[in-house]
């Protein structure tokens, strides 16, 4: 187990130090950050002492080195647009975009999960066939576009609910909530669905696919023959064996979902990270996006970590070394 | 056995079919046998005689398409194929084991031994978790597996083949059932530990007074542990009856063909030797006597008239040769054979 999490954190290493180089890059490539920190005016000494003063008259490794550096203490220099610590944004933004991705995905779980196994044992049923054609549109239909569809009706046609911002927020402890306000539990509604509807249909599929193949087994045939209850065997027996394909599908998704909260976010005008860095690539505020790239990358890697290590509590032949004890 | 009089199970007239798109198959038809209790009935056939569905049929676990669409099944007299499926379910792992073909897919590989069983003991028997998990332990000697007590709590990936058989044996056993269905219980194990699952189950069954239906390709383990034996072809019975006569002295020229090169017991893999031809597919069952297109002694009636199981010397057999309705048969050697 020890050496199985060492292994995975090397991996995780590995790949932010990809994804840090890639962010790094960003300053490169994307424009001359002397030029875009200093006004037109600068004169070719000023441009060489801000030069020096950034570090970029030295080697490029020593400069990556440095910018892993400060990214590890979380320094990811100065907002050009705003003029305040990149680090102090995101912090400040996080909670909101968490806060959206957590209702999402829980949405995606508590309903596209019992969708799953109702689809999967009903697999003939009215309603199951229903299910089925509704979350094709789910899967096919564009995020925004289904966000302006909620926004349509149920804020435009019917006034029931907001359509943008977080409603009423309070500080607990650093982290500014919408979970204790209604103003901020209504607003949450439209862009969670939002959000979350492609993981909830994904997971559904996904869920049924799965159920399907698992009923066809032996193990599941000889429960039954055991005499053991229909909901023993398709919960008890049948359920848990699906259980590890929707933990890594769910796993990614929800990287993915806080990944992709950027279009939820614009359109709802949602103040998370995701509108933060659109509003940064509309500004080249390069700083922030390879900030935000950092993090999101971070994110993936630890959701990834955390999938393996379920693994291991679900799936016994991964946990205890396979050798068949015991002869004949 | 002091019941005798009344059979454990009897199937009378049975017949299942499959509705598919190119119509009606009839897997089973018009099947009837009895097991007393305490019995072992072997039953073999070649691949897709229908072996498998009778057993599936008798446990209630047919799957759609598939439906018994005829005939009863009574176990203890109590008829069980209208049964309401719950009730067919307290019948199930209670009153009729199964034991399937592999045992390395048989168990939940999520979840250890011991809770397999003792799920399945709690489900039928009145027990709480203490006393499950010590009839489990119990089980588990008495199936043979070493050190029981530590290895109820191990996976089943953690167990060798033949182990994991011994584990679903304990399974099917362990409300003590007073049927097993053993279908093909042997066929993915390894030659080398077949006998000593087949001894472990005879034994078994012999101590509990356990009646089974033993479904194999495997002559030498039905002549070491059957009582009767049951020949199966194109969903059909062709011959019944004591195994010594069945297999000494078939009366069916298809159990003929079948036990024409029978090795002698203890050898090991016994396949069906071949016979010429193929069993004909559930959609070209040809009028008449459905062997008639291999039978080496086929004569006029037996390709318009279906033949009925009929007594013929010790065992019966489904075959014209063996009439006593005056019509004439070629050759009269049912007569010879009846007499003998
Ligand atoms: N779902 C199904 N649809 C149509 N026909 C089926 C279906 N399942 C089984 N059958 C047919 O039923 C017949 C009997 O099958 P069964 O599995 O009982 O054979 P078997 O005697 O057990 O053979 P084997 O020795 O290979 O196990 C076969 O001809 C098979 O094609
Ligand atoms: S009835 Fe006729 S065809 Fe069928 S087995 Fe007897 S002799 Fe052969
Ligand atoms: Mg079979």
């Amino acid at each position: 187990m020890i050496a199985f999490v060492i292994r995975r954190l090397l991996q995780g290493v590995l790949v932010m130090l990809v994804v840090g180089f890639i962010a790094f890059s960003l300053f490169n490539f994307v424009g001359d950050p002397v030029s875009l920190m200093l006004p037109p005016e600068a004169t070719q000494a000023d441009r060489q002492a801000m030069r020096e003063n950034l570090g970029l008259d030295r080697p490029f490794y020593v400069q990556f080195a440095t910018f892993i550096g400060n990214a590890v203490q979380g320094n990811f220099g100065i907002s050009l647009r705003l003029g305040r610590p990149v680090s102090a944004l995101l912090v400040e933004r996080m909670p909101a975009t968490l806060e959206l991705a957590f209702v999402a995905a829980s949405l995606a779980l508590l309903v596209g999960i019992p969708l799953g196994v109702y689809t999967g044992l009903n697999r003939n049923a009215w309603l199951s066939r229903f299910f089925l054609a509704a979350s094709l549109i789910g899967v096919s239909l564009p995020t925004f576009l289904i966000g302006i569809f909620l926004i349509l009706i149920f804020a435009v046609w019917l006034g029931w609910l907001p359509s943008f911002g977080r409603g009423d927020t309070m500080m607990v402890g650093g982290w500014s909530t919408g979970f204790l306000s209604t103003s901020g539990l209504r607003a949450l509604i439209l862009p969670s669905i939002t959000l979350g509807l492609f993981q909830l249909t994904l997971i559904m599929r996904l869920v049924r696919s799965e159920m399907l193949e698992v009923l066809r087994t032996d193990y599941i045939k000889f429960a039954r023959a055991r005499g053991l209850t229909n909901r023993a065997v398709n919960f008890g027996h049948a359920l848990k064996n699906t259980l590890v394909p929707v933990i890594t599908i769910t796993g990614l998704q929800l990287g993915a979902i806080i990944a992709f909260a950027i279009i939820t976010e614009t359109v709802f005008q949602w103040p998370g990270m995701g509108l933060l860095f659109i509003q940064a690539v509309q500004f080249a505020d390069i700083p922030v996006m390879a900030a935000y790239l950092c993090l999101i990358g971070f994110i993936f890697v630890v959701i990834n970590l955390v999938v393996d290590m379920l693994y291991y509590f679900v799936d016994p032949r991964l946990r205890i070394d396979g050798t068949a004890a015991g002869g004949h | 056995m002091s019941t005798s009089s009344r059979p454990l199970l009897e199937v009378r007239n049975l017949r299942v079919e499959f509705n598919t798109r190119r119509g009606t198959l009839t897997a089973i038809d018009d099947v009837s046998f009895e097991i007393a209790p305490g019995e072992v009935l072997g039953l073999v056939g070649e691949s897709g005689a229908g072996k498998s569905i009778t057993g599936t049929a008798i446990i209630g676990l047919l799957e759609p398409p598939g439906r018994v669409a005829g005939g009863e099944i009574h176990l203890d007299g109590q008829r069980i194929d209208t049964l309401p499926a719950e009730q067919m379910r307290r019948i199930r792992g209670r009153q009729i084991g199964a034991i399937f073909q592999d045992p390395l897919t048989s168990l939940n590989p999520l979840y250890t031994i011991g809770r397999q069983i003792t799920e399945t003991i709690q489900t039928h028997l009145p027990m709480n978790a203490r006393q499950a998990r010590e009839r489990a332990v119990a089980l588990l000697k008495e199936v043979g597996i070493p050190a029981a007590e530590r290895r109820i709590d191990h996976y089943p990936h953690q167990f060798s083949g033949g182990m994991r058989q011994r584990v679903v044996i304990a399974l099917a056993l362990c409300a003590n059932p007073r049927l097993i269905i053993a279908d093909e219980p042997t066929t993915a194990l390894d030659v080398s530990i077949q006998a000593q699952i087949i001894q472990l189950l005879k034994k078994l069954c012999r101590d509990h007074g356990t009646a089974v239906m033993l479904v194999t390709h495997d002559m030498g383990v039905i002549a070491e542990t059957a009582d009767r034996v049951a020949v199966m072809y194109a969903g059909r019975l062709a011959e019944i009856g004591p195994v010594q006569e069945v297999i000494h002295h078939p009366k069916h020229p298809y159990s003929v063909g079948l036990m024409g090169s029978i090795p002698a017991i203890g050898q090991e893999v016994e396949r069906l030797p071949q016979i010429e031809g193929s069993m004909p597919r559930l959609d070209a069952i040809p009028r008449g006597c459905a062997y008639n297109p291999r039978c080496p002694d086929v004569f006029e009636r037996c390709r318009t008239q279906r033949p009925n199981l009929m007594p013929a010397g010790a065992t019966r057999a489904a075959c014209w040769l063996h009439a006593r309705d005056g019509e004439a048969s070629p050759g009269n050697r049912a007569e010879d054979s009846a007499h003998a």
